[in-house]
């Protein structure tokens, strides 16, 4: 891999295993990725495709045992992880690498002081003094936007909404400029008007201090609005790695497919949903050949045989698939005809309520009045 | 779930009002609705302190809407705007404090427990955790026939054959009758919660963010199977979602809630493309969409603050602390839900028939104001 100035983390065949009682989970099997710096990359997968032990693994957070890294490299700034002592690992982690996490009701503690917690980083990363300190977590809180920060900052955390306490943790990872920021499902358990806030201000505050973030999701709607590269996994594997417009314009695994056609779009009116049939497989007892292909509408006996390979279907565009290329293909040839003729299903459906809605405008106006 | 709007020109639109829709097709129709919880506060004692009023939530304040067979009302709102308590309190899982909920002359909220537990044969709920919604320590099929004993539908063989049925047409093999939940994943269980609502042959679904603690292909699948036997059963739903983009899916009309009050009921393709309320529209425009073009042309409107608590919610208008049309009015006069299109109903003081965009309404004036006023009097 080569290790341009520009590349901020590198992870190189990553394998991140747990022994269990049914076998060895290989929960993240021989996952590669590039970083940039300023950029953000989203993660996306269903639960247990390995999104989070990527970034557990990156931060070295994997329970030990019965988990294991079994092998695989992470550069982080020319630095192999990996070959620190944990005492070096510790200083790297909250002070250059951040992480929040999804629930912040469970990632504070309850009986602290929000202050005292954002002190607390800064204090030993920074060598901060109290005062120092206390002033620092002040204006943390006012980046972040929470009105009255002075005043608010010696609250606890349980006198905080939901979307207040993910801007605390927000305003800690933050505090000490980390050069990374990974976010795991960051707005999961949030509403929808505080998701779009906190997006935002992650947005806002990257174009601020030009933190590169890691955005793992299972939501294909937040990473199209805030990354640059997506990474599809599924069970345990990347499935699809492109640049984000070019995975949306032209997916080229029909699991990204068939995940794209089971989200509903709010913005436009489809018929019945696609649905990706069975169920993911038992990471215990994977299949020989690809992992999705009991499931997949692609598949043919090749696929329950030899596992796939990982085809470079464009540039910085790559899927592990036995029919990458065509499916490729199709994805483009079948955007181009939806350019060409747009929303048909919309024209369809319009003139209903054209016809019915004049006469029934002045109808409900007679009954108003 | 027919994604064409209820409007169809055989179904001639009846003259009607929100409150007052008594329509002939209409299954269920909920008038007036009230949960309050009391907190206790304002005794003598507190007064004396300075602690002040008595603290009641106002879970759901004068709710009214009906639901006709056959279709799909979606109700979306934020969480703590009252929409399960909502749906609760129509079964009466939850007591209403207040209120009517009518069902084939019926109003369910006055019958005595006895009664509404026979009515609870047709009127079924489908939970959002299907980890929690399951006893552990029965099989799938004891869960199933469950309801079925309850009522006294069917015996012996007839019984295990309709339990088989019911696992085939959720999509579970019938194989599976003798295992326990926790040998499931979570969409199976959901298959199973569904298939035990379906036991006693309901009218009337309530489901409660059926699909929220799904993975994302797993929620397309149990919105396919709801959609599958909704046609099959005629069934009628009241889906209960936070996710504003399986809400628009699945339903022919949708109910916006906010702390408490319906502020906006309409067809569903009319609320999402057309929405009337600065509440809709700033939700709709948060959801965010699959598709980074669209993402980046997209205007989004990002409300300020969270939801006010609903323990002694905001005067007037309750969404006026984060409202940007907000005007003096809005505080003391509460806006009452009117047809501002037809069968399109939004609850907003800046807007009217003949005003129906606040964007384009003069700043300061409140042309709906006169329409909230002659409805109060009626």
């Amino acid at each position: 891999m080569n290790q341009s100035s520009q590349t901020l983390l590198s992870v190189n065949n990553l394998a991140t295993h747990f022994a269990t009682e049914e076998g060895i989970i290989r929960a993240v099997d021989g996952v590669s990725f590039e970083l940039k710096r300023g950029e953000t990359l989203g993660i996306v997968g269903e639960s247990g495709s390995g999104k989070s032990v990527t970034n557990l693994s990156i931060l070295r957070l994997i329970p030990e045992p019965p988990g294991r890294i079994a092998g695989g490299e992470v550069i982080f700034n020319g630095q192999d992880l990996y070959a620190l002592t944990n005492e070096e690992m510790r200083r790297i982690r909250g002070r250059r690498i951040a992480m929040i996490f999804q629930d912040p009701m469970t990632s504070l503690n309850p009986f602290m002081r929000i202050s005292k917690q954002l002190m607390e980083i800064t204090r030993l990363h920074l060598g901060y003094s109290k005062s120092q300190a206390y002033e620092h977590a002040v204006s943390m809180l006012e980046l972040v936007g929470i009105p009255d920060a002075r005043a608010r900052v010696d609250s606890y955390p349980h006198e905080f909404s939901g979307g207040m306490r993910q801007r605390v943790m927000i305003a800690m990872a933050l505090s000490c400029e980390p050069e990374l920021l990974i976010a795991d499902e960051p707005t999961t358990a949030l509403d929808v008007t505080i998701q779009a806030q906190i997006l935002e201000l992650i947005k806002d505050l990257k174009r601020k201090t030009g933190t590169s973030v890691i955005l793992i999701t299972h939501d294909l709607g937040v990473v199209a609005g805030m990354t640059d590269h997506i990474i599809v996994m599924y069970a345990g594997r990347i499935f699809e790695q492109a640049r984000t417009l070019d995975l949306f314009r032209a997916p080229a695994n029909p699991y990204t497919k068939g995940l794209l056609r089971s989200v509903p779009d709010p913005t436009s009116e489809q018929g019945e949903l696609y649905q990706i049939p069975g169920l993911p497989p038992d990471l215990a007892n994977l299949p020989k050949g690809c992992p999705f292909a009991a499931r997949c509408e692609r598949a043919e006996e090749i696929c329950g045989r030899e596992y796939p390979p990982f085809v470079e279907v464009a540039p910085d565009h790559h899927s592990l698939c036995h029919f990458a290329m065509e499916v490729y293909a199709t994805s483009k040839r079948e955007r181009e005809s939806r350019i060409a003729a747009p929303s048909a299903t919309g024209n369809a459906i319009l003139p209903v309520t054209n016809q019915t809605s004049p006469s029934n405008t002045s109808l409900a106006n007679e009954n108003l009045r | 779930m027919n994604l064409q709007p209820q409007v169809s020109n055989a179904n001639p639109p009846l003259p009607v009002h929100a409150q007052t829709d008594t329509g002939e097709n209409a299954l269920l129709s909920v008038r007036d609705l009230k949960v309050h919880f009391d907190l206790g506060g304002g005794g003598v004692f507190d007064k004396l302190t300075g602690k002040g009023e008595r603290r009641v939530v106002k879970a759901v304040d004068g709710v009214s809407f009906e639901i006709k067979a056959g279709e799909t009302l979606g109700l979306v709102g934020e969480s703590g705007c009252g929409k399960s308590t909502l749906g609760r309190s129509i079964l009466r899982l939850t007591e209403p404090t207040g209120g009517e909920v009518i069902y084939k002359n019926k109003n369910l909220a006055r019958l005595s427990s006895r009664e509404m537990r026979l009515e609870r044969r047709h009127l079924q709920m489908i939970f959002q955790d299907p980890y929690a919604s399951l006893n552990p320590r029965m099989t799938v099929g004891q869960i199933i026939s469950e309801p079925i004993e309850t009522f006294a539908l069917a015996h012996g063989q007839e019984k295990e054959r309709s339990v088989r049925e019911l696992m085939e047409k959720v999509g579970l093999s019938a194989r599976f009758i003798k295992r326990y939940p926790h040998e499931f994943s979570g969409g199976q269980r959901q298959r199973i919660g569904i298939a035990r609502a379906l036991a006693v042959n309901p009218d009337f679904i309530v489901a409660d963010e059926p699909i929220s603690a799904l993975d994302v292909s797993i929620q397309a699948q149990i919105m396919n199977l709801m959609d599958k036997l909704q046609r099959e059963m005629n069934l009628t739903y009241l889906f209960i979602s936070h996710d504003l983009r399986a809400v628009r899916h699945v339903s022919d009309r949708v109910a916006v809630m906010y702390l408490g009050k319906i502020v906006e009921l309409g067809a569903a393709r009319e609320v999402y493309e057309e929405p009337l309320m600065p509440y809709t529209k700033a939700l709709i425009s948060a959801a965010p969409v699959p598709d980074p073009e669209k993402e980046a042309t997209r205007q989004r409107i990002v409300l300020q603050g969270d939801v006010p608590s609903p323990i002694n919610p905001p005067s007037g208008c309750r969404f006026h602390t984060r409202c940007p049309f907000m005007v003096a009015e809005c505080k003391s006069v509460e806006p009452s839900l009117v047809e501002i299109r037809p069968r399109h109903f939004a609850a907003c003081i800046r807007i009217s028939p003949s005003e129906p965009h606040i964007e384009t309404v003069a700043p300061g004036a409140t042309p709906g104001l006169n329409n909230v006023s002659s409805i109060q009097k009626q």
